[in-house]
């Protein structure tokens, strides 16, 4: 090994800085083509090539050949190996300013970065956890000691140590519905802090494990000064989801409604069903909320849906005028474009629901293994 | 039970990651004689998806993958040097000399210059529309596949490549402008720098 080869690691929190600040980056992918037409990092400012690995055994000269001199360069693979077997050499014919991704897109899959979305009335703040390579958000609320953590993922010793940074104990873990793209961490975070977990009970009727009911009319406090977290029925992407208003301010939709795009009715089996309660929950039920209320949903599917330092947020108002779900006026033509598309589905989502029912309890490698991709729970990404 | 699948060589890939399985079993395979087996132990699931591409790739018979718990016996048979893919070329070729004709000719030529943006922007042959090689198949509805088309990039090898996706799409009369723009002396031009 050339010791003197120009070749350093990045991480992903250093990724998803240079994401969020759009700075230009050339990614250079190298894992097999059906996984990376699958799955990949995206960014505005991030130009990418997929050549695998196993093309490049006897020497990197086709990459050399599509790579800009003097650009900054990533390598990234599955795990980590092949991206540092295939930018050594690219480092070692000469280019300067190669890295690659530390543990691989596996890495990407789990990054958390936490952004503040505003402070609450009576003192303590909301956060948006974003899982920038995934698509999945996560929210805690922090009040006077106590904390919620609303649509949990997987990574718990994330929000974990996020709570005891600000001096809180979690309190209360909630899921606005039965995840079917990602394994939820709500009850393990539970079991691991004391807290309450909380399900909407329509979509737990094969639950193996005890939560508490999330029902309408029963507000759960946060912190001795009171942050209100008013469950609202919301039917449609399950027929149990649940979305809560926080403090007055905040309308934290799950995978009903996004910023530009909806929820899909159909990973539980039921589109033609639930495809109804979905037109209802968007077109009568939120009409009726405060429009200044700021919508926070469980996912963005476009990286054009991060906003400054990548917070996922929009006013409810501006969503009634410009997400195009919310903007189909006959019920005919809003149950033929819900239905007609429809992406493929999340993958591993039936092992994924199971999980989350505690029916069955595969490995952390599983478990990754199983949230490998991207999410797709909304009815316009591809 | 699965009938007992026979392999001239056995090659132990168990407990590595990715990239070592497919990298033994190159060498491996180039060791072994046409038309015989070899039999991939691995326990990285990811080789699974890897080996048939790589197999795809060369050329080389993917034969199939036997599961035992954890392990993945993959097999493969090493194909005849005929049956391998060489580095395949695009048969029909223009030089810059007959390029330049062509441009200052009468009928309209169609250019495509499939190198990345960053490329097209700082120098390209007047008149080249950019079509960057990862784009060409979603954006081929834009061409018209009886038009007389030329293809360019930096060296004349991503543009081979473009070539022959063109013609296996039905495009008829497409050609690869040879040593691309190394060298090319005719007129450029750039963006304007701001």
């Amino acid at each position: 090994m050339n010791s003197t080869a120009d070749l350093d690691i990045m991480t992903a929190r250093e990724l998803t800085r240079i994401v969020l600040a759009k700075e230009k980056l050339f990614i250079l992918d190298v894992r097999n083509e059906s996984d990376f037409s699958d799955w990949k990092i995206e960014g505005e400012s991030i130009d990418i090539i997929n050549i695998p690995y196993f093309n490049l055994l006897d020497g990197v000269d086709e990459a050399l050949e599509q790579i800009p001199e003097g650009t900054q360069l990533l390598v990234v693979c599955a795990k980590e190996g092949s991206s540092k077997f295939v930018a050594e050499q690219i480092a070692e014919a000469g280019r300067t300013n190669v890295h690659y991704l530390e543990g691989g897109m596996k890495a990407w899959s789990e990054h958390l970065e936490p952004v503040k979305i505003g402070e609450l009335h009576h003192g303590g703040a909301l956060y948006q956890f974003v899982r920038i390579g995934k698509g999945c958000l996560s929210y805690m609320v922090v009040s006077s000691g106590e904390a919620a953590v609303i649509d949990t993922l997987r990574m718990t010793d994330v929000f974990e140590q996020f709570a005891k940074e600000h001096g809180a104990q979690i309190k209360h873990t909630l899921d606005t519905h039965l995840h079917a793209d990602h394994i939820s961490g709500g009850r393990t975070l539970a079991v691991r802090t004391g807290a309450t977990y909380w399900l909407p009970p329509k979509d737990a009727d094969e639950v193996t494990f005890d939560y508490e009911k999330l029902e309408e009319g029963h507000d759960i406090s946060v912190g001795t000064t009171t942050i209100r977290i008013q469950p609202i029925y919301s039917p449609g992407h399950t027929i149990g989801s649940t979305s809560f208003i926080i403090d007055d301010q905040y309308l934290l939709t799950g995978d009903i409604l996004f910023i530009e795009s909806i929820g899909r009715p159909d990973l539980a089996g039921k589109a033609e069903d639930w495809v109804e309660d979905l037109r209802n929950t968007l077109y009568n039920r939120y009409q009726v909320l405060s429009p200044d209320l700021i919508v926070l949903p469980a996912h963005f599917g476009k990286v054009t849906e991060l906003g400054d330092d990548g917070r996922v947020m929009a006013k409810l108002a501006d969503l009634y005028h410009n997400n195009p779900g919310l903007n189909i006026k006959q019920e005919d033509e809003f149950r033929r474009v819900i239905t007609e598309n429809l992406p493929p589905q999340p993958n591993a989502y039936q092992e994924i629901r199971q999980t989350n029912m505690g029916k069955i309890t595969p490995s952390v490698e599983e478990q990754r293994d199983m949230e490998m991709g991207p999410n797709r729970c909304a009815v316009h990404d591809k | 039970m699965l009938p007992e699948i026979r392999a001239n060589v056995t090659l132990d890939c168990k407990g590595l990651a990715c990239p070592m399985p497919i990298v033994r079993t190159k060498k491996a395979i180039d060791q072994l004689k046409a038309g015989h087996v070899i039999e991939v132990q691995a326990t990285d699931k990811g080789s699974l998806a890897d080996m048939q591409g790589w197999a795809k790739n060369t050329g080389h018979h993917y034969l199939g993958t036997v599961e035992e718990g954890n392990l993945l016996k993959h097999y493969i048979r090493k194909s005849k040097l005929s049956e391998t893919k060489e580095e395949k070329q695009h048969p029909y070729t223009i030089c810059h000399e007959e390029l330049a004709t062509k441009m200052t000719g009468e009928g309209k030529i169609t250019l495509i210059d499939v190198r990345e943006p960053a490329e097209y922007a700082f120098n390209r042959i007047k008149g080249a529309i950019s079509i960057p090689l990862g784009e060409l198949e979603d954006r081929i509805k834009e061409l018209n596949p009886d038009d007389e088309i030329f293809v360019i990039c930096r060296t004349g090898s991503r543009s081979d490549l473009a070539c022959q996706l063109l013609t296996e799409k039905g495009f008829k009369k497409v050609k690869n402008v040879e040593t691309g723009m190394t060298g090319w002396t005719g007129p450029t031009e750039q963006d304007n720098s701001k």
